[in-house]
């Protein structure tokens, strides 16, 4: 056997160059586990667009699609409510009546009427109905003066039940609830007068 | 047989860890009602892994399926109704037994030095329970295993820059579906359950090696007989051995009145909405999680959201779990135990009880301003209890500790 004696700054090298070498390789290896996370090819391609006919919609009423898993809601709008929207009643008590603050990501850019939906269109809303605040879905409320909602200050809207956020019938967010900003428009478009394709963007032109 | 035994013996320390750990492991003499809760717990776990094991040979992790698999389980397979029923009521009976195995620690010290470490073992395993049972409670796919899942899946798209992104990652898909399910079923049924059981046993290695503090605060070991071992300690095995037993046996009497009389226990351990399909376009109109989570979700509802992001209270709901990990280290009192501490200890002590218990209970209520207001006064009274400890704990006059225990 050889005299030598350990080289200890060597063996150390040795040690923390494996060490990290591994950790690399360690790190190479959950990439595939935790990327099975991920949707799916499948999930994905489930994103197709949804059409809906509105030509038998009743002012006032609200129907529900799925799309991409989500609930949107399709309703009409009356005078009297297109009227409410734009009182100063319902206005100085919303967080973000323009969508120019924190919510002006959660529309495109056609969806340009006051009413948040797509010019001379105004009475029909398509609006995803998931509360932004932690996912629940609103209920309808559109009866004006609800008094379990506040009574006369109640101009009708959405009312999330898990944590009390309020939206008036744009689906714009009232101040002072937990919700931080107005719920989502998708993107649409008109196919035809009464037939709306849900997940599609207009031909900007 | 003595034969025998020294064969394993020679291969395997089976006498030794016996004696290590039961015939001479050394517990105080003055334990009292309070120390029950820790074989309870471990009595639970092992109710859960044979329930669980048995209900999954039913159930299936498919949300075409899984809603009609526990209705089947309940109503087609012979005594399914009764493990079912073991299983769920068996977690709400999981934690009020370690919510009063942690208020033990709290009322005499132990989880002040040389015991920490155990504190933080505990701790840990606090967590990952409360995640198992909220995976769990996702399986039905009833409307609050769905809305519960959708709530608290969101609290993760909160987070800045990210959130989007990871809450896509958790999901597996675009929203709430068949493969968050499956994925959730894994992880309650292999992931979860393997580590709580390695953990569960790091936390008593961890018990055995320092010992079991007491009602009085004391360290037995201080004070040893001639041979090295505790005046004020008596064998585990069989005195604590017997007295478990007779506990597991009063503790069983109750839970099974809970389980064949009233295993919803009025909505508390099985809410009414999850006898409902999951349907992903209309939310419950009440919607709340079970009662073990509530004290936190108090917390998350009273904090406002803050620039525009929720973020701030999803924030402060996990900082309340969180705080108790520096418990040991927040207390600067000389002594452990309740029975020796200031007068001003003990009032403090008792309104962060209150607090905890209120907030859990206005987890449960609907939001209206007054309750609003109530879990905000609350939230901030959880929190000073912590956070003022490092002063609090210091003052007043604390009794003189005994050299012996007590009672």
């Amino acid at each position: 056997m050889s005299e030598q004696t350990i080289d200890l700054k060597k063996r150390r090298f040795l040690t923390n160059a494996t060490g990290v070498v591994g950790a690399v390789g360690f790190g190479f290896v959950a990439w595939p586990f935790l990327s099975t996370w991920k949707p799916s090819s499948k999930a994905k391609a489930a994103g197709a667009p949804v059409d809906v006919d509105i030509s038998k919609l009743e002012s006032g009423q609200l129907v529900r699609v799925l799309w991409r898993k989500k609930p949107i809601w399709i309703f009409k709008r009356d005078e009297n409510a297109l009227l409410s929207l734009n009182s100063y009643e319902v206005i100085d008590n919303l967080a973000d009546p323009n969508g120019t603050g924190n919510s002006k990501n959660q529309q495109p850019s056609y969806v340009t009427s006051q009413f948040r939906s797509i010019e001379n269109t105004e009475s029909i809303a398509v609006i995803v109905g998931v509360c932004t605040h932690l996912g629940c879905s609103p209920t309808y409320r559109p009866e004006p003066g609800a008094a379990d909602l506040g009574g006369s200050s109640w101009k009708g809207g959405f009312y999330c039940p898990c944590h009390g956020s309020k939206f008036d019938l744009a689906g714009r967010v009232y101040a002072g609830v937990p919700a931080p900003t107005n719920l989502e428009i998708p993107p649409y478009k008109y196919m035809t007068d009464t037939l709306i394709r849900i997940g599609t963007d207009p031909e900007l032109s | 047989m003595n034969n025998k035994q020294s064969w394993i013996d020679q291969r395997f320390p089976l006498t030794k860890v016996f004696n290590e750990h039961l015939a001479e492991y050394y517990t105080p003499r003055n334990f009292n009602i309070w120390y029950f809760f820790g074989g309870l717990a471990i009595l639970m776990l092992g109710m859960q892994l044979l329930t669980g094991i048995f209900l999954t040979m039913n159930y299936k992790p498919d949300a075409e399926y899984a809603f009609a698999s526990v209705e089947y389980i309940m109503r087609d397979v012979e005594w399914g109704w009764f493990i079912r029923y073991l299983h769920s009521t068996g977690a709400s009976a999981f934690f009020i037994i370690i919510y009063l195995h942690m208020m033990r620690a709290l009322l005499y010290g132990s989880y002040k030095g040389p015991r920490e470490l155990i504190w933080i073992l505990g701790m840990v395993l606090y967590i990952l329970l409360l995640a198992e049972a909220f995976f769990g409670y996702v399986l039905p796919w009833g409307q609050m295993s769905f809305w519960g899942a959708q709530v608290i899946i969101s609290l993760f798209g909160s987070v800045p820059v990210i959130g989007p992104d990871l809450l896509v990652w958790i999901l597996g898909d675009y929203a709430v579906g068949d493969a968050t399910l499956n994925r959730f079923f894994s992880l309650h049924v292999v992931v979860l359950p393997l580590i709580l059981v390695v953990l569960v046993f790091l936390h008593i290695v961890a018990l055995h090696t320092v010992g079991s503090n007491n009602p009085d605060g004391i360290e037995i070991k201080k004070v040893k007989d001639k041979d090295g071992i505790p005046k004020d300690g008596i064998p585990f095995h069989p005195y604590f051995t017997v007295k478990d037993a007779m506990g597991a046996v009063a503790f069983l009497w109750i839970f099974c009145a809970v389980v064949f009389y009233a295993p919803a226990l009025n909505g508390y351990f099985l809410e009414a909405p999850n006898f409902i399909e999951a349907n992903p376009l209309k939310t419950p109109e009440h919607i709340a999680p079970l009662w073990y989570l509530t004290p936190y979700y108090s917390v998350l509802r009273a904090i406002p959201p803050l620039f525009g992001s929720q973020f701030p209270g999803v924030l402060a709901m996990f900082a309340a779990l969180l705080v108790f990990f520096f418990l040991p280290w927040l207390d600067r009192s000389p002594v452990k135990s309740i029975r020796y501490r200031s007068p001003i200890y003990k009032w403090i002590l008792g309104v962060f009880v209150v607090s905890f218990i209120m907030l859990g209970w206005l987890g449960v209520q609907p939001v209206t301003p007054l309750y609003v207001l109530l879990a905000r006064i609350f939230t901030t009274l959880y929190f000073a209890f912590f956070l003022l400890m490092p002063w609090y704990s210091t003052l007043g006059k604390t009794k003189e500790v005994p050299e012996r225990v007590t009672g």
